[in-house]
């Protein structure tokens, strides 16, 4: 059993797994003992109430049947019965066996073994035979030695996931997915019989009355919803929400609520039904008064869930509960369950309330919040109002300063109550109001200064915790002097509490500490004489180190008051910790001063505290038995921020890197290349080229490295020393390194491609002449594959590269190559083809390119000339204005692609006609402009909402160069046309000309003289 | 079916920013209205155009700038009935 917590705002999330099927569907004490509060009293209560009921392992099997049911048939959605059972009950732990299934299939998916109905479809029924295995075969059924025998390896090179395999057909096939009256869906489980099976019974439609035909009508469309392709999902919901009315909350309900307590639902069905609610309640608005509880019921439980995404479904949909049902009726609705027995009820009862406040307002709940606060009648009550408030802070941040001093009020009271829990829960919520205030709001708090300082002294353990974690919210907020002030006092306290014994009060204690430290009165000179010596001696012990959340509060707390009492201070206590005995220690230590460090900077370390520092930090790198990066980032900050001043220690540091890249572990190569990479700048500036040269040479020597990870980081590596000393003075010289890194070109891992290409693109731009044409050419040839890597960084590199290349070397051949690679199947490819082509015609000037482009459009294939218009839209995407001398030239072939048959072709031009109409806005091209706006307008009447798109900007774009006057004289023609098939395209041209350029409109309007008050007379004016 | 739903969307949204944009079922009415919004809102709108009808209708600019103000209610007279329009 969990310690007792006194940390209340997010317990029961982190600590209750799952819960929330189960209280309500079983509303007797069975569902007691699967609730987990946190306060010890109430655990052991509810221990000795049903004790019994807490089942182990070995009377499951009697256990679980005996819970009173009758036949499997009528049982409940979700009885509890514990989902460990064996294949016994496979029916009603479907969820698992389902796991295991999916499991094995992958394994089979990762042998690749094909099925007998996989064959039978492959090879035809005549001229084969199927044989009997031979007698002593056997089958490896094992899936361990399966794995042995297949070697596959994993992690190195990409891999592209297949999501058709055999299998997959096969399984799909086996599942009933067609019901009648529904469709194809994407699946159906075993659990969706219960609540849809009606529709399979195979009843017409002719022998139902009404109201069953209603019941099926909802039915088949909620089914759709859950379980249908996103079209049919899509009209399914909007006909359930059109028809919400007629259908009435009764039938809705009565069929979307069992649907969202199934135990098996996943949390995208989940997700759907809420949003079916959603809907459903805007339509029916008051009228779900009626189901306001059943709906509660069901949805509270998802607001203490451990998955982010159902609290906030569950937060939306009483939010729109609330705004249809309306507050009276809310609060009627859920007034009994705020001082229900059971705590479960009275939290997630809270937090509704606290959704309801912020959906309605918090002054509307406010009259209410402070009787249930002031509530005579019990403690459970009082306990529950402040929860409420507690909530409300936390759900609304900021949102609550208007209503601060309101709140407050509300539970002042509370802090001085007979009840223990009442108090310390008021002292939690006061907390969280002060942490949502922050750092406004401080005179609200006035009324409960004086009862929380009388409090610190009086009371001790888990009150005195909750009360301190409340001052600590509410110090920032205060002046400097009053903080300083209150900070003294509540120091002693802390001091007295910092050999605490208890976990929760350590935590407490430092984050306290953090806060005091973090505010403006406090100065340093204290800090230094009050705190830190017990501070030190009381968290900075190796215990710390082993638990993470001690850790993480240790650290943060060290560096929070390295800023007020400076780097030295800190550095000087924590540099002894470097060379403890204990690694998590270590790391702890460096973790501190590479926070401290990147923070405040080293100038304030002495020298004899620095030579302390590099040779600790030194010990703790070496002495890694597990590679950290936090080592590797603490190095690199504390070498970095000393600059200069490490130039005597970089000696020792280098034959530290250099004997570790000889290391058997990979992760230890791995770990020092990238140390090269983070302190290469300091070496250079410390001036040590001779140390760098040899560097370089080291790691040029290890680019035979077989594990991609660590070959990637010795390529960083490198890198980063041929940025910092240049290209012409690199050891070993670019002339040697380049045709070794050609190879590894071919490499497919991601992080080798994006090292590589960035250390071959920053030669190619810096220092091309370094290496022979051919070598480029070559260079060029395995660039071509990186244009399909997945990552876009990748294929981003890889384009710059080609223009670099082409620049050194001439675009002719490189040109050559990448029209050539215009021609594969793959689209991305040829995309990223297309955008190199760009970049080169914009590095060597567009005449160089343009010729053999366009003359690669006579090639009669489809993919060949959409690539070349893709190029051309990207290359008069880049060049601009400079394409005003080549709109001629490229105007026949525009007119051939506008007026082909093929619509991808007159999109592609489209396109095109875009980029190049506005790179030439105002040079004087716009007879061939309006020359292309009368090939583009035929095509406005297009569907396809790609290629309608396309030809909608084009001729935007048009209209930009040319003016809209002239566009408009086109647009009048069709605006009143007869054909509503014409007049749709038209109005969108009109529109999109009206948003741009409304004013510009108006002496282009025609006169219409059919009315006497349609002609604008003043126009008829003249001086 | 969702291009149409997000066509509509996209005008809705056009419509509620720019109340000028128009559709498939505008009327020559509506449109007509529109029209000479845009035209006095834009004589209003620049001094110089202002100046010019100011002085070639011999008035002083404020009265002119309140015509055209006060025109723009209604600038086509009172709304017609939509079906009569659609018919002609």
């Amino acid at each position: 059993m969990a310690p007792p917590s006194v940390k209340e705002e997010t317990p029961d999330i982190a600590e209750a797994p799952r819960v929330r099927k189960r209280r309500w569907d079983v509303v007797s004490a069975d569902a007691l003992p699967v609730k987990t509060e946190e306060e010890l009293e109430t655990k052991l209560d509810i221990k000795l109430e049903t004790g019994s009921k807490k089942r182990s392992r070995w009377d499951e099997v009697e256990s679980t049947p005996s819970s009173g049911r009758k036949s499997r048939w009528d049982q409940a959605p979700a009885l509890d019965a514990t989902p460990m059972g064996q294949s016994t009950f496979g029916m009603q732990t479907p969820a698992y066996t389902g796991a295991a299934a999916s499991g094995s299939a992958g394994q089979v998916a990762v042998t690749g073994m094909i099925s007998d109905e996989e064959l039978d479809r492959l090879l035809p029924s005549e001229g084969y035979e199927i044989l009997e295995p031979p007698a002593g075969y056997m089958p490896i059924r094992t899936p361990a030695r399966k794995l042995l025998a297949t070697p596959a390896q994993t992690g190195s090179g990409f891999v592209m996931l297949e999501d058709t395999t055999s299998q997959s057909h096969t399984l799909a096939k086996q599942l009933p997915t067609d019901i009648p009256g529904v469709g194809e869906l994407q699946f159906f489980k075993e659990e969706d019989m219960k609540y849809f099976g009606k529709l399979v019974d195979g009843r017409t439609d002719g022998d139902l009355t009404l109201e069953e035909l209603k019941e099926r009508k909802i039915m088949r469309l909620l089914l759709k919803i859950k379980n249908g392709t996103p079209p049919m999902r899509k009209s399914a919901l909007r006909q359930i929400t059109d028809n919400a009315r007629q259908f009435g909350a009764q039938a809705l309900f009565n069929q979307i609520l069992p649907l969202l307590m199934e135990r098996t639902l996943a949390d995208q069905e989940r997700h759907l039904l809420v949003k079916v609610i959603d809907r459903v309640l805007y339509k029916l608005d008051e009228f779900v008064r009626p189901f306001t509880h059943k709906i509660l019921v069901v949805i509270e439980p998802l607001l203490i869930d451990e998955d982010y995404y159902a609290r906030a479904e569950g937060r939306e949909i009483i939010a729109n509960l609330a705004k249809a049902a309306g507050l009276a009726h809310m609060i009627s609705t859920m007034r009994p369950d705020i001082d229900h027995a059971d705590e479960f009820v009275r939290n997630t009862t809270a937090r509704a309330f606290a959704v309801v406040a912020s959906a309605l307002g918090i002054p509307a709940l406010l009259p209410f919040l402070k009787a249930v606060c002031g509530s005579k009648k019990s403690w459970q009550a009082r306990h529950t109002g402040v929860k409420i408030i507690q909530q409300i802070a936390i759900l609304m941040g900021c949102a609550v300063l208007p209503h601060l001093k309101g709140l407050v009020d509300c539970i002042a009271p509370c802090l001085t109550d007979e009840q223990a829990k009442v108090r310390t829960v008021t002292s939690l919520a006061l907390g969280a109001l002060a942490e949502a205030a922050a750092p406004y709001g401080i005179e609200s708090f006035d009324s409960v200064l004086e009862p929380l300082w009388l409090g610190i002294r009086r009371h001790r353990g888990k009150g005195l915790a909750a009360f301190l974690k409340c001052i600590g919210y509410i110090i920032p907020l205060m002046d400097p002097e009053y903080a300083n002030y209150y900070t003294k006092e509540v120091m002693v306290i802390l001091l007295r509490e910092f050999s605490s014994p208890d976990e929760e009060m350590k935590k407490i204690v430092l984050r306290v500490v953090q806060q005091c430290a973090a505010t403006d009165g406090v100065t340093a000179q204290y800090l230094r004489e009050e705190v830190l010596p017990s501070f030190f001696k009381s968290f900075w012990v190796r215990r710390m180190a082993l638990d993470r959340r001690n850790y993480r509060q240790v650290v943060d707390t060290t560096v929070e008051l390295a800023q007020k009492v400076g780097v030295a201070e800190i550095v000087e206590r924590v540099v002894v910790v470097l060379k403890d005995e204990s690694e998590a220690y270590r790391k702890m230590g460096v973790e501190t001063i590479e926070k401290v460090v990147a923070a405040l900077g080293a100038a304030d370390i002495s020298e004899r505290l620095e030579e302390r520092l590099i040779d600790g930090i030194l010990y703790a790198f070496q002495e890694q038995t597990v590679e950290d990066v936090i080592l590797l980032n603490g190095f690199g900050t504390v070498v970095n921020a000393l600059g200069l001043r490490t130039k005597p220690y970089l000696p020792q540091i280098v034959s530290t890197i250099l004997w570790r890249l000889n290391n058997k572990s990979a992760t230890v190569r791995q770990q020092s290349a990238d140390l090269i990479t983070r302190i290469a700048v300091v070496m250079k500036n410390c001036g040590e080229d001779v140390l760098m040269g040899k560097l370089g040479v080291v790691l040029y020597e290890y680019l035979g490295e077989e594990y991609p990870e660590v070959l990637g980081s010795i390529l960083g590596g490198l890198r980063s020393i041929v940025t910092v000393v240049g290209i012409s003075e690199m050891q070993p010289p670019i002339s040697d390194l380049l045709p070794r890194l050609t190879p590894i070109l071919r490499n497919r891992h991601e992080k080798v491609q994006e090292n590589t290409i960035d250390l071959v693109g920053r030669i190619a731009e810096r220092g091309a002449e370094f290496v022979s044409a051919r070598e480029w050419m070559r260079i060029c040839f395995e660039l071509l594959d990186m244009l399909k890597a997945h990552k876009k960084g990748i294929r981003r590199a890889a384009n710059n590269t080609f223009g670099y290349i082409a620049k050194a070397i001439g675009p002719q051949d490189v040109l050559v190559t990448l029209l050539n690679n215009l021609r594969v199947q793959e689209r991305q490819s040829r995309v990223c083809t297309a955008v190199a082509i760009g970049i080169v015609a914009e590095t060597c000037a567009p005449f160089t390119v343009l010729p053999a482009l366009m003359n690669e459009y006579r090639v009669p294939e489809l993919n060949v000339q959409n690539g070349v218009l893709k190029s051309l839209s990207f290359l008069f995407e880049y060049i601009g204005e400079m394409a005003k001398d080549y709109v001629y030239a490229v105007a026949p072939l525009l007119e051939d692609a506008l007026t082909d048959r093929d619509q991808v072709h007159r999109q592609t031009a489209a396109t095109v006609v875009r980029h190049l109409a506005l790179g030439c806005v105002g040079l004087g091209v716009e007879d061939t402009m309006v020359h292309m706006l009368n090939l583009l307008m035929p095509n406005v009447f297009e569907t396809s909402p790609h290629v309608i798109d396309r030809i909608m900007d084009g001729i935007e774009a048009v209209r930009n160069c040319v003016g809209v006057g002239i566009v408009l004289n086109y647009t009048w023609a069709g605006l009143f046309h007869p054909a509503r098939k014409v007049r749709e395209p038209y109005w969108r041209m009109y529109n999109s000309a009206y948003v741009q350029s409304a004013g510009a409109m108006v002496p282009y309007y025609p006169n219409i003289d059919d009315e006497p008050e349609y002609r604008r007379s003043e126009l008829d004016v003249w001086l | 079916m969702a291009d149409k739903l997000r066509a509509q969307q996209q005008l809705e949204q056009l419509q509620a920013r720019y109340i000028g944009v128009g559709h498939a079922d505008t009327t020559k009415h509506e449109w007509m209205n529109n029209i000479q919004r845009d035209s006095l809102a834009l004589y209003v709108g620049h001094p110089a155009l202002l100046q010019h009808f100011s002085v070639a209708l011999n008035e002083p600019q404020q009265k002119v700038r309140k015509m055209f103000i006060d025109k723009t209610i209604q600038p086509c007279g009172p709304p017609k009935d939509k079906d009569a329009e659609m018919e002609d």
